[in-house]
């Protein structure tokens, strides 16, 4: 989707001082009519991130994290609270926001990265990579040189890139799904344990690039099985079991 | 005491010219309303005439409509006078309204074809009556009569173009050789009924009155006087007639007209005049003849 | 818990107006209402897409969703309704247009893909020529820009040109389908409608149209309505989805939310039923 909007990319700056995203009262519960039950994921939840800070989500399994980055995101519809999002535009609330620029926002000031990749068939790796560059209007050949130099990054071998991923390994899918997830600059990125099924070396190059990111300031939500992989990175903690915040010291 | 008789018509076996008044009435109606609208078919009711339907009786009934006893009448099928049809029609016209028929162009002021123009230019007190066997060009693209005239309220011509367009990807040329379709006044598309693609510029801003009439399809439109009447043809491959500009009448020694192809036993071909009477004129003219024969459209093989 | 009734819209959280989105939508449509005889078909339906979306209709047969596709293809019209398309020199509710206005907007504006390759193409026609059918109505009457730009509109829709002048009767589903996308995206349309484009096709023959469709999507840009059964295909193709059940929309949200977090009974026995 590609539309004229006066709304900058992401690399703008805003205030330093001024939170990337603020939280109020999220609540969210799943209405399962054909079963005539409600689940509740989760209520209450508030919490505020400034630029640069990298906030983990812990909780036993089923506490919710992966439910809250996805309603952080609004691919969940949350019942309740705000999720306040300050943009080049001014303060958007995402829990209500209308769905045209959730998706505006989507491809402008967040990010989402997940452990799979949605592979499509006949598309080789280098587009999969360099499509969120065309997409927001980027030339062929620059969005191509771009996503070639981040699947180099990811180790992902040259002979693979103009190959298909639908016929990848698990591991070198997610390579590839890194790449794409990575490549457009964000404001805030929520990451969903992209280190799973990674080998060593892809995962020290994750480890980097968000080391990277962070320092020019983008704003991190991340779940992961193993927070070692990421822990000089973690600025706080937000348990999910108890909803307590805690910060890290480093 | 006015007698009876002297305010009533003595008795006739039928109406002058054949047709009833009434007829004749619905017929002036529809070419007013033809020439009003230049190209654009008008129905009308299409009487019986002592004819098959489909041998010219859509253009008898404009001629007996037409004429009156001062009229000159010239009747052509396959550019000639004096084939079976021509003549029938001719000498039925004469007996029924006292017309003169006639074989010259010059001298007629009613002319009747099928697949032809003669080759000499008609004159502003000269009516060209052609007999159209299909009048409807969308046929070939629409089988269905309602759409198709929808398609003329919208000037929705762009199937015609197609047609010329499949022709050209599958032979490398147009095919179409007779009733090829033409714009008329920017309007309406027409097909001319059979003449060759050869006679269509000569309707184009022509100084005669030309009534087209399909008798059997009950259709009758008009190219009036001054009229512009365009092939339809592709702006970068322009339309193009017969190539007969060089071909030799072998009876008159004419060159530069329509052709009729005679096949010969040896398997080669003869060609004569199409317009018969042309050709005789251009013979009795070379054998000395003070034969007075007027401009044609075509000189040199070349539209003039 | 409250069950709400299936006929009712689903109750989700409200949401905004949009605030980011700059761009006027392409296509508005404000309550749409259609009977047919004592039949529903459509009731109070709206829907908005903006430049570059794609919308996704989805819903059972008799959902109205391909009525609602053939209204916004101007081929019939609503008992009451508006409807009004973001292109030069048009203002005001395009159900007010006359058939002729309605036909000239439609070749130059709207492109529309059917399931039945019949519907849109003339089978006997070669393949360019349906193409060029479509410039011949908007007014191109030059033999060689015919010809390239058909070509040019069968090769992005990946259609093979060897077989450009093949009549759609001697080619496969899934390259009718082509012959037809190229046609539809020809005149570079401010709106491509897309009625059930890949249904009765192999599902490998399927991929590819998909695939050649997401490739057109991101290349050139094109708005796109997409009525389709098969969530699959929408859930491939669609950034945004309308829900559709009895002539009624009860769900509309962006793609990855309705297929994740359905909020109508409706839309989640779908979505179940699915996986």
């Amino acid at each position: 989707m590609i539309v004229q909007t006066a709304m900058p990319a992401a690399s703008a700056s805003l205030a330093p001082d001024l939170p990337v995203i603020e939280v109020e009262g999220l609540a969210k519960h799943f209405d399962m009519h054909h079963l005539g039950q409600r689940l509740d994921a989760f209520s209450g939840i508030g919490f505020r991130i400034m630029p640069g800070q990298f906030l983990l989500l812990t909780g036993h399994n089923g506490a919710g994290k992966s439910t809250l980055l996805r309603t952080l995101y609004r691919s969940y519809l949350p019942q309740a609270g705000h999720v306040w999002l300050n943009t080049a535009e001014g303060r958007i609330d995402l829990a209500r926001a209308a769905d045209v620029d959730v998706a505006l926002l989507r491809r402008r000031e967040i990010g989402f990265v997940t452990q799979f990749l949605n592979a499509r068939p006949r598309v080789p790796a280098e587009d999969l990579v360099a499509e969120p560059l065309r997409l927001a209007g980027r030339p062929a050949a620059e969005a191509l040189a771009v996503a070639r130099a981040a699947l180099a990054e990811f180790g992902v071998k040259r002979e693979l890139w103009a190959a298909y991923p639908s016929t990848f390994s698990g591991g070198e899918q997610q390579k590839v799904n890194l790449a794409r997830a990575l490549i457009l600059p964000q404001r805030l990125l929520l990451l969903d344990e992209p280190t799973a099924s990674l080998d060593a070396g892809a995962r020290a190059a994750l480890v980097r690039r968000l080391a990277a990111l962070k320092a020019q300031g983008v704003a991190m939500i991340g779940v992961f099985h193993h927070p070692g992989d990421v822990a000089g990175l973690i600025d706080a903690e937000l348990n999910l079991d108890n909803k307590e915040t805690s910060n890290v010291a480093k | 005491m006015t007698a009876l008789g002297e305010l009533t018509r003595p008795w006739q076996a039928m109406s002058y010219g054949f047709l009833d008044p009434s007829a004749k009435r619905e017929l002036r109606r529809a070419m007013l309303k033809a020439v009003a609208v230049p190209g654009c078919q008008i129905p009308y009711a299409s009487r019986e005439v002592p004819m098959a339907r489909g041998w010219g009786t859509g253009g008898l009934q404009v001629t007996l409509t037409l004429v009156n006893p001062g009229s000159v009448v010239k009747v052509i099928d396959q550019g000639a006078d004096d084939s079976v049809n021509a003549v029938s029609i001719r000498q039925f016209v004469e007996k029924v309204t006292g017309a003169r028929g006639t074989w010259d162009t010059q001298e007629a002021t009613i002319l009747q074809s099928r697949h032809r123009i003669p080759e000499e230019r008609l004159r502003e007190d000269q009516i060209l009556v052609l007999q159209v066997p299909n009048p409807e060009p969308l046929r070939p693209v629409q089988p269905n009569m309602s759409v198709a005239r929808q398609m003329h309220a919208d000037a929705d011509y762009g199937r015609l173009w197609l047609v010329l367009y499949e022709q050209i990807v599958r032979s490398g040329r147009i095919m179409q050789g007779a009733s090829y379709p033409a714009m008329v006044n920017d309007r309406h598309v027409m097909t001319p009924s059979p003449i060759p693609r050869w006679d269509l510029p000569k309707l184009n801003m022509a100084r005669h009155l030309t009534l087209l009439s399909a008798g059997r399809e009950k259709r009758i439109f008009a190219v009036p006087p001054f009229t512009r009447v365009e092939p339809l043809a592709f702006a970068d491959i322009p339309f193009r007639v017969e190539d007969h500009a060089s071909l030799v009448c072998h009876r008159s020694g004419v060159t530069g007209f329509f052709m009729n192809e005679i096949p010969q036993a040896g398997g080669d071909s003869r060609h004569e005049l199409s317009d018969s009477h042309f050709g005789i004129k251009a013979i009795r003219r070379a054998e000395g003849e003070a034969v007075e024969i007027g401009a044609t459209w075509y000189r040199n093989g070349a539209m003039s | 818990m409250t069950l709400y009734p299936m006929d009712a819209p689903a109750q989700g959280p409200t949401r905004d107006l949009p605030r980011l989105m700059s761009a006027a939508p392409i296509l508005s449509m404000t309550g749409i209402n259609r009977r047919f005889g004592t039949v529903v078909a459509l009731q109070d339906v709206s829907a908005t897409v903006y430049p570059g979306e794609v919308l996704g209709i989805v819903g059972e047969s008799g959902s109205g969703k391909s009525t609602l596709l053939r209204m916004m293809n101007l081929e019939d019209s609503p008992d009451s309704g508006d409807y009004r398309l973001a292109i030069p020199g048009s203002a005001g509710n395009l159900f007010d247009l006359d058939r002729y206005a309605r036909r000239m907007l439609c070749a130059r504006h709207i492109g529309i893909v059917y399931q039945n390759p019949h519907l849109g193409l003339l089978m006997e026609n070669s393949s360019s020529g349906n193409v060029a059918e479509r410039l011949l109505i908007a007014g191109e009457r030059r033999f060689s820009v015919l010809r390239s730009r058909a070509r040019e509109a069968l090769d992005a829709s990946e259609f093979p040109l060897e077989r450009m002048d093949a009549r759609p009767v001697e080619l496969s589903g899934g390259m009718q389908q082509r012959v037809q996308l190229a046609k539809a995206i020809a005149l570079e349309p401010a709106l491509l409608l897309l009625d059930e484009p890949t249904t009765g096709l192999d599902v490998s023959v399927q991929a590819l149209v998909l695939d050649t469709l997401k490739r057109l999507q991101r290349d050139r840009a094109i708005t796109m309505v997409l009525v389709s059964h098969d969530l699959g295909v929408i859930r491939t193709m669609a950034d945004r989805v309308m829900v559709m059940r009895k002539g009624r929309v009860v769900e509309e949200g962006l793609a990855d939310q309705i297929f994740q977090d359905p909020q109508h009974p409706y839309t989640q026995a779908l979505v179940h039923a699915k996986l």
